[in-house]
């Protein structure tokens, strides 16, 4: 006895531990999501401040800052020609260079090139340039450490390059450089701005390398010029001059630039105090005196011509920008202004990440390590700061996932969903809206050929069909539920798409053509002898409909080419798209319309059925005994009793039609597109799952969206089908009570 | 008339005829496939014609008409033909020309106002190659070391007994590539894991060294043997091959090698169309696919399928039924499990793809990630668990098909009779007693429905497992002759999955397009089956145990 009295409780403790697992394993499902998801709504994290003094002699400037991949070197490029290399975080000297000036010469002017290219460029007091490169080689060594060799190296050699034959000396000077050609702009003390473009020619026996030049002067230029960048490819040249204006040229050709435009960039009375160029070379970010921060870049217009244009503000600093730092790869950047204050911003979710108080007196420089995890800031009291940055999702905003965005390079904002690109410099374009969209669309014309049909079919099989067809019919319905989705999208997509497009004005005249003939066929039944139809008692409308419903379809085409001939100039679709401007795509809306249609039909039939079929029969037979004919029976008491049991049919059929994947992922051309139209495909969340989610990155913004697009399923599904099942166990209460 | 419109009796008809065309798009569905499917088979006839170019000349066209459709001829004008007449509309063939290394197109629409008169000679042969497709052309010659050895009417007889040869060779040489080569390939590995294994253990000395070396040279010199044997093999097969004329009226020569079977499609009998109809649809279910899966048979695809499907329920089952069985028998009556019953219900109707996004986050890359860690560093970075494979497939699917199982066996719980667990508890039995010997077997063909439509709906889920372990070609079978024989790791090959790829993958739909068909019928019926049998046990359970609710 005590020992089956034991079984029993092992049993039931053996019961409940894996009932209530599995309950907590099916709830992970939804955790799990979340947890994915989260991190890409967490606000930027900058912590971890360090604080020391700038390696270096006091007394130098700071030029500018930079660090190099593995965030552990950092170094600082000062005004008398010394690079110190320090430890990133800790500030220990980590070896320093010195650039070689000739004899009485110094250094008047310093620029930059794009920051993952490593090259600055050293102005000189007698109209010349030394061009030099970080290097950061990386050995191992016996134990199978990391270790990072800094250098300096002279791409162009060491002898200064003549760029001012007059040997003035150089005030600004901007670079930018490539493998094998490099692009700078200088202007002299007697305010000559010109443009120098220097080729590299590598002898491939020799190895020994031959420079080019060419270069021009620049007109146009009003004003004291404040500031100059190449953008990355060499090709265009902005000048920031006049306090307020920037000046575009395009300097694809270096022996004859040509002045594109002048553009007022900040308002009256403000004047601009810093420039960057975005990675990749499209965008300009303008910060002015008074702290606002503006992003511009080339629009091309109608006529191919290109237009500086603003894109969005972002949200200003308190004091006047001082400095500005671009990411290495991506789209984001940094700004520190004279009251001590950095903010981390994200140009294409325009936001901004992070604004932390640094050190004392005004950001003298500021550096955002290559993979944008840390931050090196030099304040004017000569003292470092970095701190440690975890960004790895700026580009998620909620105006970058459901509104208009403004890309680079589009003519215009818009809503796209392009993941990802061939090039680096790539901006990820995360719109969510038109695959909401176009899931919405799906949905819709899935529900508009599965509502009626399934509803009306469901009324006849509960209410008027005889019990013998009904053991047949319901269960051949029912059993297209289980039949895998994949073959109606492939049926969709290669017998159905063909077939519409070949036949569309037939397939359209379908839709009115089907009650038509319908009620044709009830109307000829009547009129034929009582002798012949009182053979066939009520209740198997469906299957003499058969016959009237084949042949309907089969006219319906044959007469659809006729149609298409007399009106349509013989071919439906090119009218569409060469008479309306209606694009026609062969797999349409209209195929994934009637095959989800199809698929979501036996699911709100079978609901719907049951619904009806279960009200109680004294209320019909009760209102059928007043005199009120079947229909009116149906409409005023049976329809009204289930119509909560049909809603919840509706909508479970909707939940299904949302999360298909399969017909639209083979019946649609998966482009994603805002529109509703017909005759045109989509992508709906759940296809771009399926076709995305293989090749994406683990962790990436990218990734976690596509689990945001899960998580969006889920929820949706989940809050659609319990709103129906709650409803429905309602119903089955009062069904009992009455 | 009046009286009819007002009486709603049209209302009633329109029901009546949606339901019809309910009706008629399941069973047009279902024909629509078995049709397609089910005439893939057989032997089809090669018909001979002429063809108007654009240029006004006239060419030979050989080959099998699959389709044919009317189009607007305004679309044809466009493509350049010059169409006779001021018709709309004509019909245009498709027409599968074969030859695809010759002609470089193997399919091709062709308006009939262009085509000639259509004759199906005899003679023409058709021959289905292990690449480019298939051969049709006039059987000239068949030679032997490029020397001529039957010509004319002796052809055919001495090209058969040849094809014979060549494909019992073809055989031979598959088997040593797979089974043989696999074995020494496998050995490799094995020693090259170990080697790995035992030096991330620091326990990698020179007598170990050694002996893992020794080992390798023998596997080495194995293989060595076999290449040759192999060569040796590749010379014979290589030595006959036949010359027809195609349709430009060149002869081409086909090595034997590359045939898989040649046959005189036009010229068969009945029974011999049946007997080569029985013979493909045995190689379909029982073959490896070949030329990107548009050819052969779609035998690992059914493996891996079938596979899945069991490791699923083995799985499913259990987990499944401990929770229906703790929700209606121990858990109380409360809120909280009413929650519970509506939450579990509604996961069956949670978008398939949302378990794939967390089988492959959850199972693959967290879990398998670990695994890996811990029990397989030698294979590192190579993944072992994670990555897709039939274990996370199978254990994805059998989160999705939980509720199926649990609704399922919460149905047959409440519907044994209160009435025999009273009896059974009044005998003296505690709960689990009762619910062990009494309720549970009276519950079994509830629960057997629940499996079957788990099975059922797993068999034809897809989207899930694109993302958790579904590969359009697996080299190899998850269970084989190799230690732990089965692989779970393994991807695996998938009906519905093949149905997609080859479908819309494949660079030539196309000519694949019978095959995704016949894929599709298979399917089909084994769905409808499998949901029939679900059907019917319930139907027999409800029957059952109504007899009893009296007691």
């Amino acid at each position: 006895m005590q020992r089956r009295l034991l079984t029993d409780s092992l049993f039931k403790y053996l019961m409940t531990f894996g009932g209530i697992s599995v309950i907590i394993a099916i709830s992970l499902i939804f955790f799990y999501l979340v947890s994915v998801a989260y991190p890409l709504f967490k606000p930027a994290n900058v912590e971890g401040w360090q604080v020391y003094a700038a390696p270096g002699a006091p007394g130098e400037r700071t030029l500018h800052l930079s660090s190099e991949e593995q965030r552990e070197i950092g170094a600082r490029f000062t005004d008398n020609g010394s690079v110190y290399f320090f430890g990133f975080l800790d500030g220990k000297p980590r070896g320093e260079a010195k650039i070689k000036l000739p004899q009485g010469v110094s250094i008047t002017a310093f620029a930059a090139g794009d920051p993952h290219q490593y090259v600055v460029a050293y102005g000189l007091s007698d109209g010349r340039v030394i061009v030099a490169k970080q290097n950061f080689a990386m050995n191992f060594d016996e134990q199978g450490k990391r270790v990072i060799t800094p250098q300096i190296v002279y791409p162009l050699g060491e002898e200064p390059l003549v760029i001012d034959t007059s040997k003035s000396p150089l005030r600004k000077l901007a670079i930018q450089s490539a493998e094998d050609e490099i692009t700078l702009a200088a202007l002299t003390a007697g305010g000559r701005l010109q443009v120098a473009g220097i080729t590299i020619n590598k002898n491939m026996i020799t190895g020994e390398a031959e420079l080019e030049r060419t270069g021009s002067m620049l007109d146009g230029v009003e004003g004291e010029v404040q500031d100059m960048t190449i953008e990355v490819k060499q090709r265009e040249l902005y000048v920031v001059h006049a306090d307020r204006f920037v000046s575009h040229f395009d300097i694809s050709d270096k022996t004859g630039p040509r002045f594109v435009q002048k553009k007022q960039v900040v308002a009256d009375g403000e004047n601009v105090s810093a420039l960057t160029i975005l990675s990749g070379g499209f965008s300009l970010i303008v910060g002015s005196d008074k702290g606002n921060l503006g992003q511009w870049f080339l629009v091309r217009d109608g006529n191919n011509a290109y237009h500086l244009t603003h894109i969005r503000d972002f949200k200003a600093m308190p004091g006047s920008i001082t400095t500005l730092a671009p990411e290495y790869f991506r789209k984001g950047f940094l700004a520190g202004d004279d009251l001590g204050n950095i903010g981390l911003y994200y140009a294409t979710s325009q936001k901004l990440l992070a604004r932390e108080p640094v050190g004392k007196g005004a950001v003298v420089a500021a550096e955002i390590s290559p993979r944008a995890n840390g931050l090196l800031v030099q304040d004017a009291a000569g003292r470092l700061s970095a701190a440690r940055v975890e960004n790895e999702f700026p580009e998620v905003s909620f105006s970058s996932l459901w509104q208009k965005v403004w890309y680079e390079s589009y003519p215009e904002p818009d809503y796209v969903w392009q993941s990802a690109a061939a090039t680096n410099d790539f901006e990820p374009k995360f719109s969510l809206a038109p695959l909401t969209l176009g899931t919405l669309k799906a949905a819709f014309y899935a529900m508009l050929i599965a509502t009626p049909l399934a509803l009306l079919g469901a009324i006849f099989t509960a209410y008027f069909m005889t019990p013998r067809m009904r053991r047949v019919a319901k269960p051949s319905i029912e059993i297209m539920e289980a039949l895998p989705t994949v073959i109606l999208g492939f049926l969709a997509g290669l017998w159905l798409a063909p077939l519409v497009e070949n036949n569309l004005a037939g397939t359209l005249l379908l839709f009115p053509l089907m009650p038509v003939a319908v009620l044709l066929g009830a109307l000829c039944w009547r009129l034929l002898p009582e002798s012949l139809t009182g053979r066939i008692p009520h209740g198997w409308e469906a299957a003499l409909l058969v016959p009237v419903i084949m042949p309907g379809i089969w006219l319906s085409f044959q007469i659809g080419h006729p149609v298409e001939a007399y009106f349509f100039g013989g071919d439906m679709p090119h009218w569409l798209s060469n008479e309306m401007g209606i694009t026609f795509e062969q797999r349409n809306s209209l195929v994934v319309g009637i095959a989800m249609g199809f698929a979501v039909t036996p699911t709100i039939f079978s609901i719907a059925e049951d619904a009806i079929f279960s009200v109680p029969r004294h209320l019909t037979t009760g209102s059928l005994a007043l005199g009120a004919t079947p229909w009116q029976t149906l409409k005023n008491v049976v329809l009204l009793t289930a119509s909560p049991g049909i809603f919840s049919a509706v909508m479970i059929g909707m939940g299904r039609a949302v999360g298909e994947t399969m017909i639209v992922l083979m019946a649609t051309g998966n482009t994603a597109v805002m529109d509703f139209s017909l005759f045109t495909g989509f992508r709906t969340l759940s296809a771009n799952i399926g076709v995305e989610m293989p090749e994406a990155a683990v962790g990436t913004t990218h990734f976690r969206l596509l689990f945001v697009a899960a998580l969006v399923l889920f929820v949706f599904t989940f809050f659609v089908n319990t709103l129906a099942e709650v409803v429905r166990q309602r119903l089955r209460e009062k069904y009992s009570s009455i | 008339m009046k009286d009819w419109i007002k009486s709603g009796a049209p209302w009633i008809w329109m029901t009546a005829g949606a339901l019809a065309l309910s009706l008629v798009m399941v069973f047009g569905v279902l024909w629509l496939t078995a049709a397609r499917g089910l005439t893939h088979f057989w032997p089809a006839q090669v018909a001979e014609t002429t063809f108007i170019e654009k240029n006004g000349s006239k060419i030979r066209l050989i080959g099998e008409i699959r389709e044919r459709e009317e189009v607007a001829v305004r679309r044809l004008v466009e493509a350049g033909f010059n169409i006779p007449g001021d018709d709309k509309f004509t019909t245009r063939y498709l027409i599968k020309l074969g030859n695809r290394d010759i002609h470089g197109f193997d399919f091709k629409w062709y308006p009939a106002p262009l085509l000639g008169e259509i004759t199906y000679p005899g003679d023409l042969l058709t021959v289905e190659r292990r690449e480019w497709g298939n051969f049709y052309g006039h059987l000239q010659a068949v030679k032997e070391d490029g020397k001529v050895v039957a010509r004319g009417a002796a052809a055919m007889p001495e090209l058969e007994k040849r094809v014979e040869r060549a494909r019992a060779l073809f055989d031979e040489i598959y088997r040593t590539e797979k089974h043989d080569i696999g074995r020494i390939n496998h050995r490799l590995e094995q020693l090259r894991l170990q080697e790995r294994k035992l030096q991330l253990q620091g326990k990698l000395t020179e007598a170990e060294k050694q002996s893992i070396e020794r080992q390798r040279e023998a596997a080495n010199a194995e293989f060595g043997q076999i290449q040759e044997r192999l060569e040796q093999l590749r010379r014979e097969i290589g030595r006959d091959s036949l010359s027809a004329e195609v349709m430009d009226g060149r002869v081409v020569d086909v090595p034997l090698a590359k045939v898989a079977d040649t046959y005189h499609a036009n010229a068969m009998g009945m029974a011999g169309k049946i007997g080569f109809y029985a013979r493909k649809l045995y190689a379909f279910i029982s073959e490896d696919p070949r030329e990107a899966n548009t050819e052969g048979g779609i035998f690992p695809a059914i493996f891996g399928t079938v596979m899945m499907v069991i490791l699923m329920s083995i799985m499913v089952m259990p987990l499944g039924v401990i929770a229906a069985v703790y929700m209606r028998e121990y858990a109380g009556k409360g809120l909280m499990i009413r929650i519970i019953r509506i939450a579990v219900n509604n996961l069956a109707g949670v978008p398939s793809i949302v378990y794939g996004v967390f089988g492959l986050g959850f199972f693959i890359y967290f879990l398998g990630g670990n695994i890996d860690a811990l029990f397989f560093p030698e294979a590192l970075p190579a993944p072992t668990f994670g990555s897709p494979g039939i274990l996370w497939a199978s254990l994805t699917l059998a989160i999705l098909t939980l509720p199926v199982v649990i609704v399922a066996t919460e149905e047959g719980l409440s519907r044994v009779p209160l009435s025999l667990r009273e009896g059974s508890l009044a005998l003296g039995a505690t709960k689990a007693e009762t619910l062990w010997r009494t309720v549970l077997p009276m519950t079994a063909p509830a629960i057997m429905t629940g499996l079957i439509l788990a099975v059922a709906r797993a068999a034809g889920e897809t989207a899930p497992l694109m993302l958790v372990g579904v590969v359009k070609l697996a080299p190899n079978l998850p269970l084989d002759g190799y230690f732990p024989y089965f692989h779970l790791e393994r991807q695996f090959m998938h009906l519905g999955f093949h149905i997609y790829d080859v479908g819309f993958q494949s660079p030539n739909v196309e000519a694949a397009r019978p095959l995704v068909y016949a894929t599709a019928l298979l399917l089909v019926i084994v769905i409808v089956v499998l949901n029939l049998a679900a059907v019917s046990l319930r139907n027999r359970l409800r029957e059952n145990l109504r007899g009893l609710e009296g007691i």
